[in-house]
This record gives C-alpha cells, structure tokens and sequence, in this order.
C-alpha cells in the first residue's frame, strides 16, 4: 500500500490518463459477460452498462458506470454522467438478477448523475431516489465498489449494497469537491482546499462506517498494474459473494438496512451552552 | 382635466401617509409588488401570479393541522459535526436562536380534520432546508414509528439538498430516510408528499419523489439539478417555466397541484379514501 496521500493527491490520481476503467476490469475479473441493453421505458443509457457474467462458478449480475478512456470515448458514454434511463435500467437488471437469485455487483464510476434539461425532463430525481429504495429491500446480495469518483446522489443510486468497498485511491463524496467550493464559497477556483477538509477518502468511508473494505492498489496507483489491481478486486469479490450468498436473506436484508440506518452524528437533550445576556 | 389627473397621480406619489408607507414585498416569481399585509394575509400567495410562497414549519402546522393537535417528537435533536468543517457548530447555533428550530424540519403527530397523521415540515429557513445527520434521523423515526402505529405520513418537503458541511454523512441519509419510506410502504402505510418552495437536489432523489400521492403547491421549484449548474452545463438560458410544477406535471412526475387555501381539506380527503381515521396516540 502506499505512503499516505492527501486527497487532493488522490484525486489527481484518479484523473490520471490511463486509470483502468469497467472496461478494461471485465475480462479480467469475469469469465463470460453478456451486455444487457435499454430500460424498456426510453433508451439505452451508454454512461451505465449492465449484464450478466461469471465470477468463478457462479453467475452474477454486473451493473457499472462507464467512464471512457479518451475522449471519443468519454463522449460516447458522456463522461460517465448517467441520464434517468441508465438508472432505470440498472434496476430493471436487479430485479432481474432477484428473481433469479443471482448477487448484484455495481461497480461506481462517476462524478455524478447528468446535469442537464432532458435530465430534469426524464425525472433523475425520481430515477435516483427509486433506485434507493428499491435496492434497500432487494433480495439478492449485493456489493458496491468505488473505482474512481462516487460522485453524489449519482453514484449512490448504485450504492445501496450489503458491503461498500473502495479502491485505495478512490473517493466518495456528497459533490465533486469543485462544487463544494462552488456552493459554500462561490469560488469553484478553491477545488484542492475543499477537496482536503471533505472527507473523501476511502479511509475517511471506513471510518464514517460509509465503506467496510479498502482494496489495495498497486504502487502509484491502479494503472501502473492491471492485472495486480484485477486479481485484488476479483479476490474479494470471490471472498465476499459467497459470503453474503450463504446468509439468510431476511438477516441479510436487515443488516442491509441497519448499515445505512445508523450513519449520522447528533445528540439529543442536548444541554445548549447559552451566553446570556445581563 | 389631465392636468387633474396629474396632479392627482403626483399628490399620490408624494403622498407620505400611512396608507403608501405600508411596506410591501416583492414576488419571487412574477416580481409584483404586493402589501406585506395582504400578503401574509394571504398566507404567502402572490395574488397576480399564484406562486406558493415559503412557510415556517410553524405557519404550516398552524394552517394544516386541527387547532393544538399538532405534538412535536423528537424536538431537541441537534447535529454533531461529522467532517469537522469549520464554523458549523457556530453557524448552526446562529441558526436555532434566529428561527427557534432544532434543524431543518419538525416531525411529530396531529389531526387533520379529526384524522391522525405523522408529518414533516421542513423549514427553508435552516440552512435551506437541507438535508444532515438531524433531518434524516427524524424523518427515518418518523416512518419507522408511522410503520410501527399504522399511521400515515404526511412530508412537507423544503430543500436545496444535501447538507455540504456533513460531508459524505449527509449523502447517506437520502438511503436511510428512503430506506425507512419503503419500510412504511411494504407494510401497507399511506404516504403523501407535499412538495414547496424549492424542492430540489439529495431532498428530491430521495423521500420526496417517493410518496405514493406526490402533491405540488403552484409555481414552486422543483428539479434535482440546480438552475444555474444546468446552466452552466449546457451554456444557454433556461426558459423561465423549467422545473416549476406546472412543468413537473407536464412531464409526469406531479399527481395534483393544489393550492394552499384547499391543501388541508384535499389531504383530509385523500387521508379519508385511504381508510385512515382518528387515533389516539
């Protein structure tokens, strides 16, 4: 593992040119794969593909953000910012992959759900938030693991899991940090300083009881070794799936529902430390 | 007789008796000058263009529930400060002694029109009504003793979103309410959401597109994305209805738009219809 970076720095490094992305992590981590396509609603959303593969023996359902690796790329699956259709064909896939008991693996890549006119048209609000609940009482196991950026409401549409794991360098956040700066101090130009009081890291997730695993990526960063960065996460997937496979899955679904019911920080009766007046 | 008329229209302007020195407000929407008196009176409607004003929780309990039958729970919550961002514990403070809230919403049981209901009023006030660590534990209480009693629920949505100065804690409680939403749902509970002025970001990817009537007041707000990031996004000018609730209608994400005055007795009957009734709690 690496020495210590600060957020900032591992945001560069998740911008990094060259980062593997879904594409590059299916053939390596799954024998067989059969891309799904279209919500049956609208369209076929390219900013999240989803299918059926293999992970050892068993089949399983994958459903991924798609982040493109140059730019003609990054304009096919448009920069990974999914419209409501790719949310809603994710979860047509889920329910799919219940009722063939089959685990749902989502793998998050994204800076955040699409910003735009169509977006507000189709209802990503509505996309996002019935994703949330739905996967809440899913019943198949699933688990989510951030590749790069989790970018808000647009990455937890496909982070509600039995177990959230993050690469090492990879971040999860209530907004892209330049929108934080954007929003609290008007000044989108303050990105690194807000992107290191955030809490984005994935040993922040841990310790906020967001994420439970961290998996290791090689030296300097996930793109200097495909294959080693593969076999970590195709090693704790092979570890995990069968795990959560074995349990009942009423436990499964209340351990589910626990996990996220108990973050947040308050206090009640709080005794308020009033100055008051003469 | 013009130069009456002149006059007349002078003597007005420079008129500096009470009745012109009454203050008045403008409209957030269609810019009208409106009384100030007419305007409360009217419980925050423009009477020119019909846009739903903002309410304090309190103004909303007041015209929605029957007279004292409203019981707060959960009261005297108030956020930690998870990510340790500078300033919001001050910030915070500032806040409840200006608007006597504990956070951005008020939870708690009342009547309507003699019919029990949980309920949520978010407050735009606090913070914009957004979304942390409090407002997502009272609400996530609020179904869970809603699903526990057989009651339903009534939400009051008022937000910009999530909570930056929570950080990633604040994302979480759109699964946790929306977890907590589905929990009340699969048994069998009623949920109406009320949508105001602005309904939009983590708020509205969450518990407020969730209800299983979703009811708008006229003109407000309501979108996931921000005006100004779509914008900026797509570099042009939006047309001034986007994301309104005509236009959330139009597209077919809005059940009814209903306006204030009748908003208390529709919510009466659709509670009525839904087989719920007088309980003692």
């Amino acid at each position: 593992m690496d020495e210590k970076k600060t957020a900032w720095e591992r945001l560069k490094l998740v911008h990094t040119k060259g980062r593997p992305t879904i594409r590059d992590y299916i053939p390596l981590i799954f024998d067989e794969f059969y891309e799904m396509h279209g919500d049956r609603l609208y369209g076929d959303d390219k900013a999240i593909i989803g299918g059926i593969a293999r992970l050892d023996q068993t089949p399983v359902t994958v459903i991924a953000q798609v982040k493109g690796r140059d730019i003609n790329e990054n304009k096919a699956c448009n920069f990974a910012m999914p419209l409501p259709e790719g949310y809603r064909k994710a979860l047509r896939l889920a329910k799919q992959a219940e009722k063939f008991h089959r685990p749902v693996i989502c793998f998050i890549d994204t800076p955040g759900a699409y910003a735009g006119i169509e977006a507000e048209e189709r209802g990503q609000g509505e996309a996002i938030a019935k994703n949330i609940a739905e996967f809440m009482t899913l019943r198949t196991p699933v688990i989510s693991i951030v590749l790069g950026e989790g970018g808000s409401g647009g990455a937890l549409a496909l982070g509600v899991c039995d177990e959230l794991a993050m690469l090492e360098n990879a971040q999860y956040s209530v907004v892209s940090p330049r929108g934080f700066a954007s929003i609290l101090w008007k000044d989108a130009s303050r990105e690194e300083e807000a992107c290191n009081i955030m809490r984005i890291t994935a040993e922040d997730m841990v310790r906020l009881g967001v994420a439970e695993t961290i998996i290791e990526e090689p030296l300097g960063g996930a793109h200097n070794d495909l294959d080693k960065i593969s076999e970590n996460i195709k090693e704790y997937l092979s570890l995990k799936i069968p795990e959560k496979c074995k349990k009942d899955i009423d436990v499964l679904l209340k351990e589910r529902y626990t996990k996220f019911r108990k973050i947040g920080e308050f206090t009640e009766h709080p005794v308020l430390p009033r100055i008051s007046g003469e | 007789m013009l130069e009456d008329f002149f006059n007349v229209v002078k003597k007005r302007f420079n008129d500096t008796s009470d009745d012109d020195a009454r203050p008045t407000v403008k409209c957030p929407r269609c810019q009208s000058p409106i009384l100030q008196e007419r305007y409360e009176e009217l419980h925050r409607v423009c009477p020119f263009c019909n846009y739903h004003g903002r309410l304090s929780a309190q103004e909303r309990i007041s015209i929605t529930f029957d007279k004292d039958s409203f019981h707060e729970i959960n009261a005297d919550m108030i956020s930690a400060d998870p990510i340790e961002f500078p300033e919001y514990p001050e910030k915070q403070q500032e806040l409840r002694d200006i608007t006597g809230l504990s956070d951005a919403v008020v939870t708690g049981v009342g009547k309507i029109k003699g019919i029990t209901t949980v309920a949520g009023i978010m407050d735009s006030r606090y913070m914009m009504g957004s979304m942390g660590s409090v407002v997502g534990e009272k609400i996530t209480r609020a179904f869970e003793y809603a699903a526990e009693n057989k009651l339903p629920v009534i939400l009051f949505t008022a937000s910009g979103g999530a909570r930056m100065q929570e950080g990633i804690v604040s994302l979480m409680q759109m699964a946790k309410t929306s977890g907590a939403v589905k929990l009340h749902s699969d048994a069998g509970g009623f949920y109406i959401t009320v949508l105001t002025d602005p309904t939009t970001g983590g708020v509205t990817a969450s518990f407020a597109s969730l209800g299983d009537i979703i009811i708008a007041e006229p003109k407000i707000l309501i979108g996931f994305a921000g005006r100004r990031v779509i914008e900026s996004t797509i570099r042009q000018r939006l047309p001034e209805d986007f994301q309104l609730a005509e236009f959330m209608q139009e597209k077919g994400f809005i059940d009814m738009i209903v306006d204030r005055k009748k908003m208390r007795s529709v919510l009466a009957h659709l509670l009525e219809l839904h087989g719920c009734s007088a309980k003692e709690v």
